[in-house]
């Protein structure tokens, strides 16, 4: 199984994507190869013009998403919302909208912010954007408020009950890729309804 | 076989006629109604027991987008849950009135219904085959069912309704 990261924050010292690093702790304990993508700062601005000869950048970030069994987000918080540069990758990505990579693929949206409020609005915009392209979205959170203050020296977060529930969201995303994987194996064999009634 | 007074539906087996029947649903949507029609599905009745389903990837709208969102984990989740099903547990006739009680499964919730509708008097067709009709149609709650993807209007309230009237207009031709 593979999971791939996607921040939505570029910064080299971003406390999202040091998140992702801190989950990819709990992913190797769970035996699952994670990865964090990076592709997102070559992506250029959406182009419906240039989608016949789609850059370099996004059938590299396309690729990445196809080949995961399931994706963990980590979102800063710009302007009340996500980041530019992460709704414009995800703009190339959800086209077209029935064959995209991420359609039913599992995926999990966790945040930090330097504010109060741990990025729970760009949150739920992200959850939102997602189910519109028809990722199969999770519904736990990770919401890390004041995140300047919650790593430690070890790079841990301070706090246990947010520990807890970045392993939560890990296993759930586990598990959701499972049951994807098990899904896709039954989908492959003749529908069990019941007496033959479907069996047209 | 014929139908006695008795038998609320026609003894032996009957299956549609897919080409001159037709699956749909309407839920409110804003000021009007939103409609929409399952293309694949299937019905018979054999024994006195309606069966009927439908894929949800042959769900269509007016919007080629829409139909995939449809078929996305926020609404039918077709990956998951492909078929929608029903199966009747009883039904009373009186004349060509029907009240059908069974069971409901959409996106693996499966739920109590009851169905109204009429039934045709049997006829024979031009090719010699007989057949008769049923028109049914019924109201469920969407919530039940984990569909509960909405859209707040700006005055706070939702743009799309939970309840939503499922309707079947069947022919259905006696098999040998």
């Amino acid at each position: 199984m593979r999971i791939l990261g996607i921040s939505g924050s570029l910064r080299r010292g971003s406390y999202n994507t040091a998140l992702l690093r801190h989950a990819h702790e709990f992913f190797e304990r769970e035996g699952v190869e994670f990865e964090i993508d990076d592709e997102l700062r070559s992506i250029p601005p959406f182009d419906e013009d240039c989608e016949e000869n789609e850059p370099i950048a996004v059938a590299q970030f396309r690729d990445a998403v196809a080949r995961a069994d399931a994706v963990l987000f980590a979102t800063p918080e710009y302007n009340s919302s996500i980041p530019g540069e992460l709704k414009n990758g995800l703009d190339w990505l959800s086209r077209p909208l029935a064959t995209n990579p991420i359609r039913n693929k599992p995926v999990a949206v966790i945040g930090a912010s330097i504010g109060a409020f741990g990025a729970v609005w760009a949150q739920a915009e992200l959850r939102k954007v997602l189910s519109a392209m028809g990722a199969r979205v999770l519904e736990g959170d990770v919401a890390i408020g004041h995140v300047a203050d919650r790593f430690d020296s070890q790079g841990l977060l301070n706090d246990p009950n947010l520990e807890e529930e970045l392993a939560d969201v890990v296993r759930a995303l586990i598990v959701e890729a499972l049951g994807r994987d098990e899904a896709a194996v039954g989908s492959s064999e003749t529908p069990a309804v019941d007496d033959g009634f479907a069996s047209r | 076989m014929s139908m006695t007074e008795t038998d609320a539906l026609p003894a032996g087996t009957w299956s549609v006629d897919p080409v001159h029947s037709n699956v749909g649903f309407g839920v409110g949507y804003m000021a009007g109604t939103f409609t929409g029609t399952f293309s694949d599905f299937d019905a018979n009745v054999s024994d006195g027991v309606l069966k009927g389903s439908a894929k949800v990837a042959s769900v269509q709208v007016k919007d080629p987008n829409l139909e995939v969102h449809l078929q996305s984990p926020e609404f039918f989740d077709a990956e998951r849950h492909p078929d929608l099903t029903f199966r009747s547990r009883s039904i009373e006739r009186k004349g060509g009135e029907l009240v059908i009680d069974g069971e409901i499964t959409i996106k693996g919730h499966t739920e109590p219904v009851e169905i109204n509708g009429t039934i045709s008097e049997q006829l024979t067709d031009p090719y010699g085959g007989t057949r008769f009709g049923l028109k049914l149609q019924t109201t469920i709650d969407r919530d039940k069912f984990g569909i509960t993807w909405n859209n707040p209007l700006p005055s706070g309230e939702p743009a799309l309704a939970n309840e939503v009237a499922l309707t079947a207009d069947l022919q259905l031709a006696r098999q040998p």
